[in-house]
């Protein structure tokens, strides 16, 4: 088996791991005692990008080009001026503040046939976009515009503003792309960013006065099968969500009784539609792992059916929560990354996990490279 | 000229960082002098609308500046200008 590499954004820094069969080792670590919220190395380039948030000193952008050894910190963009964000359900008198970037929530590369692009989702609500590796980004104008934003349906979850977390391409056509905003909800462009609707239906918001309502919604994160893009799933505030017809509606397949519900990341096999996971936390109130035990579920029938997947995770006395980002799927590998410092892995799809490091800082990103 | 000193913290940042001499009439115009020399340190400590960061305070003569959004406060010719992290962000 060829070696695999995971890069992990954590509170103190920018963690690498490699390994395969059963060894794996930490093998570098960079930007030390600074949150790294989101790690992600380019497939096309092997370019590395990292978000870190220096608390007091604001939210910076960095880059590496030879394999995470030196890094060069890259201008982040910012909101034209003038530009507004719209405060939440404010009726009668409109409330805004100025739109000044807030924080970096994922970093995506664009498709192999687009060099250069990289997409930027941030808070509060601009997906910056750049084709020239990063050196210049700008805002996409046509999504920000959207008029569901200036109705007050973008607002925050979770953070004070919305934020974009998800930005996923469609392997067949690179102009054909999605985001997911919390709170919005999924957006779809057609032709490469150019015009966007939302793709919202059969979502429910029970904390909107109309829980049907077109946008306003709550996509935890948001993610397609490469094999079957037509298939893509998103874990939701509310529960888990199936779309077999290209987001064009959602069937939620929650489990009425056992652990599948709310959470935050969700992982699709590559060539199998059908078969995805999840990691269940509590509730949106308490935030915990289920019944202090943790554990995965696998569901290989399009949410049919869920398996509770736990030999080798902790049954008793655990709290970790496992953030949007922090839950990566590479052939039959998994990994994840837990609030406690905890990183998981298995090698067989989920039936067996191995905790590959218990003494981390609070990880909030695992990408496999 | 106003004369700058500034919390050890940024020098993790701007290595050469030390204390600074700069031509400002205005905190603003002392912000963006020193980020002509050091391009960059203006994004670590004023938003992008102008606004001082949060958690980052300005003192000149040990008097925390007034307008923070604008950053409008008066300097003399020869100043004092403390830059530091607030403990308010931990």
């Amino acid at each position: 088996m060829a070696a695999k590499k995971i890069l992990i954004g954590s509170r103190k820094g920018l963690l690498t791991l490699e390994g395969g069969d059963g060894d794996w080792r930490f093998t570098r670590s960079a930007h030390l005692g600074n949150p790294v919220e989101y790690a992600v190395e380019d497939p096309r380039t092997g370019t590395q990008w990292a978000a870190i948030d220096h608390g007091h000193w604001g939210e910076k952008l960095h880059r590496s080009k030879d394999g995470g050894e030196s890094w060069e910190e890259i201008a982040l963009p910012k909101f034209p001026e003038g530009e507004k964000v719209f405060l939440a359900f404010a009726q009668g008198e409109e409330k805004t503040k100025a739109a000044t970037l807030e924080n970096v929530w994922v970093i995506e590369p664009g498709a192999a046939d687009q060099r250069g692009r990289i997409y930027l989702g941030t808070n509060p609500g601009g997906l910056f976009v750049s084709d020239d590796g990063g050196e210049s980004f700008e805002l996409n104008r046509p999504l920000w515009d959207h008029p569901s934003r200036a109705q007050g349906m973008w607002f925050g979850g979770g953070r004070d503003t919305p934020g974009i977390h998800s930005v996923v391409i469609d392997p067949r056509d690179s102009s054909h792309l999605y985001v997911g905003i919390s709170c919005a909800g999924v957006f779809e462009s057609r032709d490469d960013g150019k015009s966007w609707r939302p793709m919202n239906k059969g979502l429910k918001a029970p904390f909107l006065p109309t829980p049907e309502a077109e946008t306003g919604h709550d996509p935890h994160f948001v993610a397609l099968c490469p094999a079957e893009p037509e298939t893509l799933w998103q874990q939701n505030h509310v529960g888990v969500y199936i779309s077999r017809d290209g987001a064009a509606s959602w069937a939620e397949v929650s489990q009425e009784i056992g652990p599948v519900g709310f959470g935050f990341p969700v992982a699709v096999h590559a060539q199998r539609p059908e078969t995805a996971w999840v990691v269940p936390g509590v509730s949106d109130e308490q935030r915990m792992a289920v019944g202090g035990s943790l554990c995965v579920c696998r569901t290989e029938d399009g949410g049919k059916s869920w398996t509770e997947l736990r030999e080798g995770l902790p049954q008793e006395n655990a709290y970790d929560v496992v953030y949007r980002h922090a839950l990566d799927i590479d052939g039959e590998t998994l990994a994840f990354g837990s609030t406690t410092g905890n990183l998981y892995l298995s090698e067989d799809g989920g039936e067996l996990w191995k905790c590959v490091g218990g003494n981390l800082p609070p990880i909030y990103s695992v990408r496999f490279a | 000229m106003a004369r700058v000193q500034f919390t050890r913290h940024l020098n993790r940042f701007f290595p050469a960082l030390g204390e600074e001499d700069v031509e400002a009439s205005r905190v603003s115009e002392l912000v963006q002098g020193l980020d002509r020399k050091y391009p960059g340190l203006a994004a670590y400590l004023i938003e992008d609308d102008g606004s001082l960061r949060k958690h980052v305070n300005i003192f000149v003569e040990e008097v925390l500046i007034r307008d923070r959004r604008g950053l409008s406060d008066a300097l003399a010719r020869d100043s004092k200008v403390f830059i530091v992290q607030a403990l308010s962000g931990g």
